[in-house]
């Protein structure tokens, strides 16, 4: 385990309002660093709907998900912050001194004595299929994500789903695997189509199996798979021989253990007063979507506005011996100095 | 317009429609366990509903993107749809669903 980071303010989500605290704090000099889940900024903008227009940002009358978060990125740039990507927000402890300190499923820690939770709908984690039973078989036969592909060699794998992770890793781990087979739905896929066509050739050469069918039952005894059981189109149901599952159904959101930080949830939100966007807990305040207040309206813009008056009162906290001076960027050669315009 | 939606522990709720409303929203706006993460964008497959009762022959057609958003949805059946994409109408007065799994 490395040595804490001690920095000014750690901010859970790199999404769009985690991005725009950076900018907020920046201009008052505190120092930033993120956790995300995901292995880029953006959260749901670029996770959900990179390419879907946005109409309801002030100023920009059409903006995708993916140029938002591109301009944010643009725009917090001159105040350096430190991105932990990939990582998980796992666990928050109170040091005597008053500060928090912030671990990661990585093992990187941050101390700071301003936490902001930005975490919009939680954690980005991988979908799980209905299957009953299935959690005595993850993390042994069963995985969401290929972390090395020399753990599939040798493996009689079965693949469920039609979107571009399923048909990636049908192709990439066809000629480590035993056997592969592929399940979906339907005869038809959401991947690219020059995948789909790799696919296709894979299975006209005999190398995998494609069934239209899904997974309905696990077989296996200590959580070491031996068989599903496929159900066809016509409701048909085989038994399939396989050692290993990999379901493939993209991502979904998760509180994850934010639920565990000891901040008092309402129906998985964060209750927040309005003039500070605090929680309950002093030195945590959560802005964006996973907060809750009278009022509240789940939009972009109502974040960015939690997340100026956060900065405000986060100011404080971080800078107990110093005051505040508000100024705007328009006027104050001070905060051009920082944007790096004057 | 009349809503016939099944929760996922099998209870029937009786909602009132309104036109030009998404069935998603409908069924948010009463409370019942729906996800709906991209907020009726046709992103993310967490408002899927099987549509019940013949009902479904009766919907328009899903579209490409719709049935493509569908191969990121659970225990998808032919009567899969996501209720962010069928909107609210006279004609479709006691619409029948069962909320999928999640």
């Amino acid at each position: 385990m490395s040595t804490p980071i001690e920095t000014d303010v750690a901010i859970v989500g790199a999404g769009p309002i985690g991005l725009f605290a950076v900018f907020e704090l920046g201009l008052l000099d505190l120092k930033c660093h993120l956790v995300d889940i995901l292995d880029r900024p953006g959260g749901q903008c670029t996770e959900l709907y990179p390419e879907k227009p946005i109409y309801d940002i002030p100023g920009l009358p059409i903006v995708t998900g993916q140029e938002l978060t591109d301009r944010l990125m643009e725009q917090i740039k001159p105040f350096n912050a430190q991105f932990h990507f990939s990582e998980m927000a796992s666990a928050l402890t109170k040091l005597p001194d008053g500060r928090w300190k912030l671990s990661t499923d990585a093992g990187t820690e941050i101390i700071a004595p301003v936490l902001v939770i930005a975490a919009g709908g939680g954690s980005f984690v991988p979908k799980r299929p209905p299957i009953p039973g299935i959690e005595a078989y993850e993390g042994k036969s069963v995985f969401y994500a290929v972390r090395k592909m020399e753990n599939f060699r040798g493996k009689n794998v079965l693949i469920a789903g039609g979107g571009d992770s399923a048909l990636d890793w049908t192709i990439n781990l066809a000629p480590v695997a035993n056997s592969l087979t592929l399940v979906h739905h339907r005869d038809g896929f959401r991947a690219n189509q020059h995948s789909v066509n790799q696919m296709r050739e894979l299975e006209a050469a005999g190398k995998i199996k494609f069934h239209v069918a899904s997974v309905k039952a696990l077989h296996g005894d200590n959580g070491q798979l031996e068989a599903a059981t496929l159900a066809g189109a016509d409701k048909k149901e085989w038994r399939h021989d396989c050692d290993t599952f990999l379901p493939f159904f993209g991502l979904t959101m998760k509180l994850g253990p934010i639920a565990e930080f000891g901040l008092n949830l309402h129906e998985n939100l964060i209750p927040v007063d309005t003039a500070r966007f605090e929680s309950e807990t002093p030195g945590i305040f959560a802005i964006g979507d996973i907060n809750s207040y009278t009022g509240k309206l789940k939009l972009i813009l109502s974040g960015f506005h939690e997340a100026a008056l956060m900065a405000q009162a986060a100011f404080h906290i971080a800078r107990p011996n110093d005051k505040l001076r508000f100024q705007y960027t328009t006027s104050s050669s001070n905060l051009q100095k920082k944007l790096g315009v004057a | 317009m009349k809503i016939y939606a099944k929760d996922r522990d099998g209870k029937e709720h009786v909602l009132e429609g309104r036109d030009g409303w998404t069935v998603m929203e409908i069924l948010r706006d009463a409370g019942l366990p729906i996800t709906a993460e991209c907020g009726g964008a046709c992103a993310c497959a967490t408002c899927h509903v099987y549509v019940d009762g013949g009902w479904y022959e009766k919907l328009s057609a899903p579209s490409d993107a719709e049935t493509d958003m569908l191969d990121m949805a659970l225990a998808v059946e032919p009567n899969s749809r996501l209720s962010c994409q069928i909107t609210c109408a006279p004609e479709l007065d006691g619409l029948k669903l069962t909320l999928a799994p999640e």
